[in-house]
């Protein structure tokens, strides 16, 4: 009976271990496979076609240029390596300006052969028209479609999933939004962190760091919600005061929430670092003459650099992957920021914003499952470092 | 000062006890470990105290360089002077009688630094920047410490990759660097093996010129081997104090006698 039992525990323990591996490999499995996805997908909207005059010799274009045409902000063919020619744009929304409903006939029945007639006589005319409208035998030349590159995506530097009639995805705005807010984070937490964490090991009597221990790890225990409630209230309508910005929604206060956020895990782990500095070490230094101060900068800190290394990590990997209090604060500005006082975009953020309105499989859909890869392999080496750290502390106390 | 008025100021100390202790009674909280201890160490010998375990002996050589003052709770009455200076008084700087009184611990506690730096680190902490006078010092301490010859080509490499035995002789460098008057040694030996500790033997008897030595043992051959004069130690008290050929042939006392033949401890 007692043997079954035994065995029956084990393999409970067995399974919910195997199981729980399974698991997190395929969520892992299922975040690569949407993102890869990606890049199959087309640079123009899918069912969609760019027509565009014979006599027009451009045939290629990526998507930041096509996106500029339509946006107007290029006006001449010459600027994408056509002839000099005004461009003229056309939607399906535009119809009617060109169109009238009696031309048009019921159901638009004959807008496919009206718009061919239509891009057929203005030479410097591209539509934007779905694919099933253009009757096969007109006389249009089309913008030769092809998938969305790797380049475009890590390197590009313009990110609007929703643009028509090519959206871009070039997530460098967003990778530096999250590495700028990430960056001050740790800037503003680690002096702070470090600062506490010696007051509590060496300076603070044993009650007062009764009381500071839990009031500083109780801080982990609030919702990042309210984070970013206390930030949006507090520290946004502040900064706008001080530096006297348009908006107050900005990279620092990110940083700031995040640094405050950051600070109970660097707090207590360099704390546990410092305080399992050997008193044999402390009493060494002490014994030489060494003031408290000196004892505390030259053995007591370098001896547990690694504790406090690894707490900074953590750090990072938390201010990295937080979402909801980034969501609130930074403006959400999907551009390259110039300073951290301007409005940026963090990859969680950005994933969190737009999922909701990502309509499943599609382009946009598969860019921000992407953008959770690449979140995946920065926390993943943040993990890394985090573990080399403390292999080597484990290697140097055997 | 002049040499005339160096050797006179030697002469008067050689006369002078070193280490006078009055009175001391030291609590721990309610716990009451030092009972009434009046013991006066003279310049340049070996003192060994030694005593059961628990019977206040690391607790009193503690007092001669304040180390007890970390612990939370501690209280002190009576008096401790080093050279005539009442180390308790207030306006005393701490680091300064620490500089003065160098300690060598039970276990080898060498920072995890490299030999060089061991050494050094109580020079520079101290305010010492001249590196050739740095390099210059710690080449006499390891000489000192009978180490040199087994570390001077690994002067870099971390004080951890030497043998429990050459790292308590790099405690002992480490704390005569800063050229202490005073060195008490706690239990130096006991975490060694005979060799090693036979070679730390030898060196308590080569520093007894520089300095004066106070050192706890729980091994009487030691203490009868190293020490000018021996105090036994029991339940916080002090039981006897006398030279170390009578304390071992001679006691007054019957517990002296117990303990050091063995019947008890």
């Amino acid at each position: 009976m007692k043997k079954i039992l035994e065995k029956a525990v084990k393999w409970i323990l067995t399974a919910s271990g195997f199981v729980t591996s399974v698991v997190i490999l395929l969520i892992i499995g299922f975040l690569f496979t949407e993102g890869a996805g990606l890049f199959g997908e087309k640079v123009i909207e899918e069912g969609y076609v760019l027509a565009l005059n014979r006599e027009n010799p451009v045939r290629e274009m990526d998507a930041a240029q096509i996106k500029a045409i339509f946006d107007e902000d290029v006006t001449n063919w010459s600027e994408v390596g056509g002839p000099d020619l005004r461009i003229e744009t056309f939607r399906l929304e535009d119809m009617d300006e060109y169109f009238t409903e009696e031309q048009l006939g019921p159901d638009y029945g004959n807008a496919g052969p009206l718009i061919a007639g239509l891009v057929s006589s203005h030479p410097g005319m591209v539509a934007f028209v779905p694919e099933s409208m253009i009757p096969d035998d007109a006389p249009l030349a089309l913008i030769e479609d092809r998938s969305i590159s790797p380049k475009e995506v890590f390197a590009g530097s313009e990110w609007f999933p929703t643009a028509t009639p090519a959206p871009l995805f070039g997530m460098w705005p967003l990778l530096a939004g999250t590495l700028w807010v990430s960056l001050f984070a740790i800037l503003f937490a680690l002096p702070f962190g470090i600062s506490i964490a010696v007051y509590m090991s060496e300076v603070a009597s044993e009650r007062v760091r009764g009381f500071l221990k839990p009031v500083i790890e109780l801080l982990n225990g609030i919702p990042s919600v309210v984070y970013g409630f206390f930030g949006l209230i507090i520290i946004v309508p502040l900064l706008q005061q001080v530096f006297g910005l348009p908006v107050g929604e900005s990279g620092l206060a990110g940083s700031i929430v995040l640094a405050i956020m950051a600070l109970p895990t660097i707090v207590t782990v360099a704390e546990d670092a410092m305080r399992n500095c050997p008193r044999s070490l402390r009493e060494a230094s002490l014994a030489l003459g060494a003031t408290r101060w000196q004892t505390v900068a030259k053995v007591v800190i370098p001896s547990s650099m690694s504790g406090i290394a690894s707490g900074v990590v953590l750090g990072i990997g938390r201010a990295v992957g937080e979402t909801m209090a980034v969501l609130m604060v930074t403006g959400n500005a999907a551009v390259i920021p110039h300073s951290i006082l301007e409005p940026l975009r963090t990859i969680p953020a950005t994933i969190a914003a737009e999922l909701g309105e990502a309509p499943a499989g599609g382009a946009h859909y598969q860019s921000l499952f992407l953008l959770g890869v690449i979140l995946f392999f920065i926390t993943f080496f943040i993990n890394l470092c985090v573990e080399y750290i403390s292999s080597r502390n484990r290697a140097k106390n055997s | 000062m002049t040499s005339r008025q160096e050797s006179y100021h030697y002469r008067q100390q050689e006369q002078m006890e070193k280490i006078e202790a009055r009175d001391v009674n030291f609590y721990y909280g309610d716990f009451h470990a030092l009972k009434g201890i009046s013991m006066d160490i003279p310049q340049n010998k070996v003192v060994a105290f030694i005593g059961p375990s628990g019977c206040g002996k690391s607790t009193f050589l503690r007092l001669f360089n304040r180390m007890n003052d970390l612990i939370p709770g501690a209280r002190l009455e009576g008096s401790i002077k080093i050279d005539g200076q009442d180390i308790y008084a207030p306006g005393i700087h701490v680091d300064e009688l620490r500089k003065n009184v160098g300690m060598v611990f039970q276990r080898p506690n060498p920072f995890p630094k490299s030999i060089f730096d061991n050494v050094a680190y109580g020079l520079r902490v101290n305010g010492i920047k001249d590196k050739k006078f740095i390099a210059q010092r710690v080449e006499e301490s390891l000489k000192g410490a009978a180490l040199w010859n087994e570390v001077k080509d690994k002067l870099t490499a971390s004080a951890y990759a030497l043998s429990g035995g050459q790292q308590q002789r790099l405690c002992i460098a480490r704390a005569m660097a800063v050229a202490p008057s005073v060195l008490l040694m706690d239990e130096p030996a006991s975490a060694l093996d005979p060799i090693s500790t036979a070679k730390v033997e030898e060196l308590i008897c080569e520093l007894r010129s520089q300095v004066t030595i106070v050192i706890v043992t729980h091994n009487m051959q030691q203490a009868s081997r190293v020490s000018d004069k021996t105090a036994f130690f029991y339940m916080g008290e002090m039981v006897e104090y006398d030279d170390t050929k009578v304390i071992f042939t001679n006691p007054h006392m019957e517990a002296t006698q117990n303990y050091i033949t063995g019947r008890f401890g």
